[in-house]
This record gives C-alpha cells, sequence and structure tokens, in this order.
C-alpha cells in the first residue's frame, strides 16, 4: 500500500482519539499537540496494528514522534 | 546553568500541592515500632497494619525469628560479596533447596530483590531480534528488564487474551518469543486468565516467565501461585517471586525445569554484580518457605479475611477493584488524589495503615487505596477496619 493509501486509512482510525478536533498535519506530535497519554498510545497502537496487521513494538513506537513518522513507519512495517 | 531536577518539577509541585492542603504526607509515613504482623505504631499512633503485603504474617514467627537470630551468630551480618565469589554461603544454597521443594521444580535462582530477579531474568532471556509480548499492567521491573535488555518489546492491553494472541500471531517466524504474565496484578488485585493465556503463548512456541509475587504462599492447593491453581504451573518456564510478600524477609528468586538454567548463574548480570543477602536474611527465608508448605489452615483464614473485607466495603458503599475478592488485595477506588488523600488521612487518623496508589504506578490514572490483607489479621480485626472505613469515608466524603 502506498503513503497516500496509509495515511488515508491512518486518518480514519485517529479520528476517535483526536477529542479536541484539532487539525492534523504530518508534523502534529502525539505528545505535544494530541496529548496522548500511555493509554492512548497503547489503543490507538493496537487499532493501527489490527487494521494493517503489523506489530509496532515499543523500541519503534520511541521514534515515532509526528503524524508523518507514524505513516512512514507503517508504509515501512507493510514491507 | 541546566538543572537536571528541572524535569521534577511537575512532581515537585503536585506534592506541593497536596501537603499545603494540610494532609499528613502520605508518602513520608514512619513506622516508630512494630508490635507485630498487623500492629504498629506510626507517627505516634497504634495502627493496624493494611497495606504491608505481609500476606502469611511470617515477620514475627518464632521459627523464623530464631533461624535469623542463629544465622547472624554464625555467619556474620553479611557476606560483603557476589554470589558468584564470596557470596554463596550454606544458607543461600539451603534457601534455593527450599525454594525447589516449595515449587516441586529443578532448579532454583535467589537474587538480592525480586526487583532484580525480574530485572535480571528477563533483560538476559530476551536479547536482540527476541520478541516480549507483556501485559500493559506490568510491575515496574518487569518494564525496566523489558528496558535493559535488547528485545522489541510488545504490550497488549491487561488481560485481553485475544490481543495477547493477535501479537504473538504477527511476531517474524523464527524470532524469540517471552510472554511475561503476573498471576495476581498488584494494583487492583485482580488475577489472570493463565490457563488461557499460557496454552496460546505455548502454541505460538513462546517461552513463559510468570510473576507470582503476590501468590506465593496463598492462592493455590500449596501455595505456589495462580498458575497452581489453574492447573498450568508445569507449561510455566520462569516463575519470578519475593521474599519480601508471604516469606516476610527481603529477596528475590526465579525457578524453573528448563535443564540449561543454571548458566543464568553467570550471565544474568543483576545476579553476579551485587552482593548476595545477608547469612540471616536467607536463613528466615529458608525457614519460612519451609512452614508455608504446611499453611493450608492459614490459607483458609486468608481466604474468610479477604472475603469478609471485600463484602464488608462492597455493602457499604465503596467501588472496588474487582467485583469479587480474588486475592488477598482489595483496591478501593477514590475519584481523584486530593481526595483520596483525605480518605487515606482519614483512615491513618482511626488507626488503620492502607497503600496510597497514584498514577503513574496505577492503571487508566487511577488513585486507589490498596488494602492487602494478613493471615493474622483476626476476624475480629477485619470487623474494626470495616468501621474505620465506614467513618472515615464519610469524614472524606467518598461515601454517603
Amino acid at each position: 500500500m502506498d503513503r497516500a493509501a496509509t495515511a488515508d486509512r491512518i486518518a480514519t482510525l485517529i479520528e476517535p482519539f483526536n477529542k479536541k478536533g484539532i487539525e492534523i498535519t504530518d508534523a502534529t506530535s502525539f505528545s505535544g499537540d494530541l496529548e496522548f497519554d500511555s493509554l492512548t498510545v497503547m489503543d490507538f497502537v493496537a487499532a493501527i496494528e489490527d487494521e494493517f496487521d503489523i506489530i509496532i513494538s515499543m523500541n519503534q513506537q520511541a521514534e515515532i514522534e509526528t503524524y508523518g513518522q507514524l505513516i512512514d513507519a507503517v508504509v515501512k512495517l507493510q514491507g | 546553568m541546566n538543572d537536571l531536577f528541572d524535569k521534577f518539577q511537575p512532581m515537585i509541585d503536585l506534592r506541593a500541592g497536596l501537603l499545603a492542603s494540610g494532609v499528613e504526607d502520605p508518602f513520608g509515613l514512619v513506622m516508630e515500632r512494630v508490635i507485630s504482623p498487623t500492629v504498629a505504631i506510626c507517627n505516634g499512633r497504634e495502627t493496624i497494619l493494611l497495606g504491608t503485603y505481609n500476606y502469611m504474617g511470617m515477620t514475627f514467627d518464632p521459627d523464623v525469628i530464631d533461624a535469623g537470630k542463629e544465622a547472624l551468630d554464625d555467619f556474620g551480618s553479611g557476606t560483603t560479596g557476589s554470589r558468584v565469589l564470596n557470596g554463596t554461603y550454606i544458607g543461600h544454597k539451603q534457601v534455593e533447596e527450599a525454594l525447589k521443594e516449595f515449587y516441586a521444580m529443578n532448579h532454583a535462582m535467589v537474587f538480592s530483590t525480586g526487583y532484580q530477579a525480574n530485572l535480571g531474568i528477563i533483560s538476559t532471556m530476551a536479547g536482540k531480534g527476541d520478541y516480549i509480548v507483556l501485559d500493559i499492567d506490568s510491575h515496574a521491573s518487569i518494564w525496566d528488564g523489558c528496558k535493559m535488555g535488547d528485545a522489541e518489546v510488545v504490550p497488549f492491553k491487561h488481560n485481553d487474551i485475544e490481543a495477547m494472541e493477535k501479537r504473538l500471531k504477527r511476531i517474524p517466524e523464527g524470532a524469540g518469543k517471552l510472554v511475561v504474565l503476573e498471576g495476581v496484578y498488584s494494583m487492583l488485585g485482580d488475577i489472570a486468565p493463565l490457563e488461557q493465556m499460557i496454552g496460546i503463548a505455548k502454541k505460538h512456541g513462546a517461552m513463559v516467565l510468570v510473576d507470582e509475587a503476590h501468590s506465593m504462599g496463598f492462592i493455590g492447593p500449596n501455595g505456589r501461585g495462580v498458575a497452581e491453581d489453574q492447573g498450568v504451573l508445569d507449561q510455566v518456564d520462569f516463575v519470578i517471586g519475593t521474599f519480601s510478600k508471604s516469606v516476610g524477609t527481603v529477596g528475590g528468586f526465579c525457578v524453573s525445569n528448563h535443564p540449561k538454567f543454571e548458566i543464568l548463574r553467570l550471565v544474568c548480570r543483576p545476579y553476579v554484580f551485587t552482593a548476595s543477602l545477608p547469612p540471616s536474611v536467607v536463613a528466615t527465608a529458608a525457614t519460612s518457605i519451609r512452614k508455608l508448605m504446611h499453611a493450608g489452615n492459614k490459607r483458609a483464614h486468608l481466604w474468610e479475611n479477604s472475603k469478609t473485607l471485600h463484602k464488608g466495603l462492597k455493602d457499604r458503599g465503596f467501588q472496588l477493584g474487582t467485583d469479587e475478592p480474588q486475592s488477598a488485595i482489595i483496591s478501593v477506588m477514590m475519584p481523584d488524589l486530593e481526595r483520596g488523600a483525605a480518605m487515606w488521612e482519614a483512615l491513618l487518623k482511626e488507626g488503620l495503615y492502607v497503600n496510597l496508589a497514584r498514577p503513574p504506578a496505577t492503571p487508566a490514572n487511577m488513585t486507589l487505596l490498596r488494602c492487602s490483607l494478613c493471615a493474622e489479621h483476626s476476624a475480629e480485626q477485619v470487623q474494626t477496619i470495616i468501621g474505620m472505613f465506614e467513618r472515615a469515608g464519610k469524614v472524606a466524603g467518598i461515601i454517603g
């Protein structure tokens, strides 16, 4: 799946987690802008893992700070 | 100058705000005298202890005390050395023998604390390219063990069998897998569905580690823990436990049937690079463990205490961590940290000590008053405790 198609699916997945309805760009940060706490991260990561049938280990999550980095990581993990 | 303490400022402010409200410091309690496993003088008051993890009340057992005194006289106050150098005394071998008998397993390795047992076994067993699949509510020592090793760390939602299996299925073929579970989760006092989870872990070719810190001595026909109770102890590759709860002293251990287990004594850094337990500690632990093998009556009384307290608090309108009592931990949910601290203080003034647990130690940012029962609490003490909760709950505005 290419980056655009992956980004579309992630955009749908993040909606229920974007409680303040802020505008999301590739530069949006999960902890700073979206204020995700550890439980939200776990639920959101689980939703993405299930959608794409991948594992995003905590080691990999530590490298992902922004929305754009997440999309790139998911594209890569799909192989 | 960049002050490296700046990162703790939110915690410093939170604590200052709490103390400014006039509440006694919930994390600064001092036990001035300890009268028994269930009663101490705290901050000048006689206090019933309901937050010690001293589940089996072994701390003042006369045989345990005698064994410790004798070892202190015969072997001195400490070993001043690593287990692999000058720090293995006959007492360390004897406590490992006692553990092997207690669990009916082939190998036992004693660490200086339970924290180090998890740290050592997890970081050593799961290396680069391996995967650790663990419950998100795991104890700090498990998380720190993951962080210290080089394995890929994959958490799943608490006690969620399906979430665990999905993650196991997605691990690349050929990678080593370690599933890490706990028998009793200490924050809410709930137990894990080990029978199903271990079955699935084995189906996917994973090795299994179960931390039975909060169940040893109490849960299971022989007090071996939740895995024994659910009939799957024989499928567990590593049982981790502690001497600082039911055993009543300090120390940690791992027991296993793996034929190559003994090599861990040479490769596990938190085992090698620290001094071994003092001779008096291993002597008290060995005596206590042997007595716990025959503690069926105490186990039965502890279950009664747990059931009575759970029902008593539920009937009085408190919100509890589990619908039914599943362990010797009864967790009482507080609406927020301020009211939790107020309730904690009201209980202390009644003469009752419980643990105030708050984020980040708690799941879902909960504030909890965690009660851990002891087999030495009398039925009468448990009724007294329920009365204290009722009065304090009204003072603090937790119940109507």
